[in-house]
């Protein structure tokens, strides 16, 4: 009788001892360079002191690498409890295919429509009036980055915009540093189209990426653009290209560079370095010609998940991301904007201090990925790269390239 | 083998006395044909099944998944415009002819090394089968180091004191595609040796003394005697040396990532790309288009060698 009693209140106590266990949560991302990963240390971190556990799922190489590999996790059954992806027409087939978890509920109880500024963040997660990702920052791709030691010892004033520095790249070339450190792939679409925006104006830009108006990408005023871009491959030399985007950065870090076009991501290589802005670097928002900002950035998606308990800790992860602690941690080592603006910025670095008085001041407009689907993105990026490569392609092939591409990409 | 077997089981019978009935297609090998049934399966499903499957989906608008929008010809309409799929094109010609040339020429003159019956054999083919071993991958790393020129073979060169020395064919878009032509080589040239030392080593004893009756110079009976005797070596190492250039997707991704621009893509790479970036039906027309190639080439040969009365 003892020994059953003995047994009974064990297994009574196994029963009730329910409690929170602890649900691992695979995350995949492509943050993978030094500052970002100092910043996704901070979301792990502050999902595991949640009782759960953050599984990193990192994935080396950049977005284009990484996406196929998401999707195809996806599509092929296999999915992971979160994945970073960048907010516009990306999961846009898997929303619609039903294999997203739904946030609204989540959205509704945080208020989420008040928190997240610009709001055309959260409408880039919002299908038919539902919610399936949450924003977490905000990027900005139209920014120069310049080492102003290297304009000093030169003797040459450092550049204000970019077409000072085109003015001065050949005499930084003549000291042989390298004027322009340009990285492999899709950062040389970033260059162009930071170049695109500058020369075209935001208006334009948006015009034709939008409102697909094929006028405008066949006149006068983007072959200007193809022009400026024409100017930028004469400065590169190619045999100075470095794979990868943080390649690039810290050639400009070294002094071994004078400039890199980046967006504000590469604020963290800097902050990681240890280089203050306004005496060892200089950063342009929209390259210094107009301050106008473009409003990507970073979200999450929550692949369904047959596990009940995977679900829970999928929505407790996605309210930590946007917590206020979480959210400064994250983007003070990222060098991204928080999406939220009710925290604390007052130790952002300087470029970050600019780019949230751009924010303030309206002058901003949609990342592309949010006008355009990603083939067509792709299509655009393989022109650009074809061109800047290959000296034979003249400006007006490569001007009618692009106005194909926008004409026959598919609706929004 | 069959054919064999079936005419020994009838003389088989007959000599019992009993009379030989023909036998059945259908139970005759019941246990091979059992057997081979899985494979069978394979290959309707996922051969036959998938070629087709990848050739319907081509004329369909299908972006991020497979959709049933019939769009006709579209697909192929884009693909042959675009920059990226010709480029491809013509550097996996390149590449074929440079691979396909080089390690079979250098795998024959090794093998014939080999075969001259010299001391340490085994650890000389182990030392050039060696790199065989590895993967694609590991191979486009290890050369994409070796021929970076901040901190590879031009800076070694450099450092040795020859400091005009340039090798910096990974960001020239001339040379870019021999990049790959060296690293497959390297890689490959191993496996291409081996098989035809293989057989190298099948050929009859008795032919090399007969030539060395005959009063032929060695270098003269490999080339007029002995290769033609190993015709079905060669064609066999031609398929595997020739499917491995069709193939070529992880070598480009690991050492060029496509190269500068888009001057070392191939055609495999741009299937994977647009497959799993949004142009699903992009990369199935790409796909087919390779299968049909492939096919023009090799049906009429398949008939040619196979076909019509069998040889003795």
């Amino acid at each position: 009788m003892k020994k059953f009693a003995v047994v009974a209140t064990m297994a009574a106590a196994l029963m009730l001892s329910t409690g929170a266990r602890a649900t691992d949560v695979e995350v995949t991302h492509w943050w993978t360079s030094g500052g970002e990963a100092a910043a996704v240390a901070e979301f792990a971190k502050a999902f595991d002191a949640t009782g759960n556990k953050w599984v990193d799922g990192a994935i080396a190489g950049s977005g284009d690498t990484a996406r196929p590999i998401i999707i195809s996790r996806i599509l092929g059954g296999n999915p992971m409890g979160a994945t970073q992806l960048n907010p516009g027409k990306d999961a846009d087939d898997l929303v619609k295919a039903g294999l997203m978890l739904d946030l609204t509920d989540l959205a509704k109880s945080e208020g989420w429509a008040d928190i997240i500024n610009p709001k055309s963040q959260l409408a880039s997660c919002t299908y038919d009036g539902h919610v399936y990702c949450v924003p977490v920052n905000l990027h900005s791709a139209q920014w120069i980055w310049i080492n102003r030691h290297v304009y000093e010892t030169a003797g040459v004033p450092v550049p204000k915009d970019w077409f000072e520095f085109v003015k001065t790249a050949p005499d930084i070339a003549a000291k042989g540093i390298v004027p322009l450190s340009v990285a492999n792939g899709w950062p040389v679409q970033t260059l162009l189209a930071d170049i695109e925006v500058a020369v075209a104006g935001v208006d334009n830009y948006v015009k034709v990426y939008k409102d697909r108006d094929i006028a405008l990408a066949t006149g006068p005023e983007y072959k200007k653009v193809f022009e400026a871009m024409d100017a930028a491959r004469k400065i590169v030399d190619p045999s100075t290209m470095v794979p990868q985007w943080n390649d690039a950065v810290s050639l400009v870090i070294q002094g071994k560079a004078a400039a890199n076009v980046m967006g504000d991501w590469a604020g963290g290589e800097f902050t990681v370095a240890k280089m203050v802005a306004g005496k060892d670097y200089d950063c342009l928002p929209g390259l210094g010609v107009t301050p106008v900002l473009d409003t990507g950035g970073d979200v999450f998606y929550f692949p369904k998940n047959s596990n009940a308990d995977v679900e829970k800790a999928q929505l407790v992860l996605a309210s930590t991301l946007l917590k206020k602690e979480t959210q400064l941690a994250f983007n003070l080592k990222k060098g991204s904007l928080p999406i939220r603006q009710d925290v604390d910025l007052s130790a952002a670095s300087d470029c970050m201090q600019k780019g949230i008085a751009i924010l303030k001041s309206g002058a901003n407009f949609p990342s592309n990925s949010q006008m355009m689907d990603r083939d067509s993105l792709n299509q655009i990026r393989d022109i650009y790269n074809n061109f800047f490569a290959d000296k034979n392609v003249t400006v007006e092939e490569a001007q009618a390239q692009f106005a194909d591409v926008v004409k026959n990409a598919p609706p929004l | 083998m069959a054919t064999s077997s079936a005419l020994e089981s009838a003389t088989g019978a007959a000599a019992n006395g009993k009379v030989a009935t023909r036998p059945n297609f259908l139970t005759r090998n019941t246990q091979a044909k059992l057997a081979s049934v899985p494979m069978f399966l394979v290959v309707l499903g996922v051969f036959i099944g998938g070629s087709i499957w990848t050739i319907v989906y081509s004329f369909t608008r299908s972006a991020s998944l497979p959709v049933m929008d019939w769009i006709g010809f579209a697909q192929y309409d884009r693909l042959f415009k675009t920059t990226r799929w010709v480029i491809s094109v013509k550097n996996l010609a390149l590449f074929g002819v440079f691979q396909l040339t080089f390690s079979f020429v250098v795998g024959f003159l090794l093998a014939v090394f080999m075969d001259q019956k010299i001391r340490f054999e085994s650890a000389f083919r182990t030392i050039y089968l060696y790199p065989f071993a590895l993967s694609f991958i590991v191979t486009g790393h290890v050369w994409a180091w070796i021929m970076n020129p901040a901190f590879g073979l031009q800076k070694a060169v450099r450092d040795l004191g020859w400091t005009s020395f340039t090798f910096d064919w990974l960001g020239n878009r001339d040379m870019v595609v021999y990049t790959l032509v060296i690293a497959g080589l390297w890689q490959g040239t191993g496996l291409i040796m081996a098989l035809m030392l293989a057989g190298l080593r099948g050929i009859d004893p008795e032919v090399w003394k007969a030539a060395r009756v005959d009063g032929i110079p060695t270098w003269r009976t490999y080339i007029s005697i002995v290769l033609p005797m190993m015709r079905p070596v060669l064609i066999t190492t031609l398929v595997i040396a020739a499917s491995g250039v069709v193939r070529v997707y992880d070598l480009v991704v690991a050492l060029t990532q496509g190269g500068p621009g888009l001057f070392s893509e191939m055609p495999a790479k741009y299937v994977y790309d647009n497959m799993f970036q949004g142009a699903l039906g992009q990369g199935l027309a790409a796909s087919s288009v390779m299968l049909i190639a492939t096919g023009i080439i090799l049906i009429p040969w398949a008939v040619v060698e196979f076909g019509g009365k069998r040889r003795q």
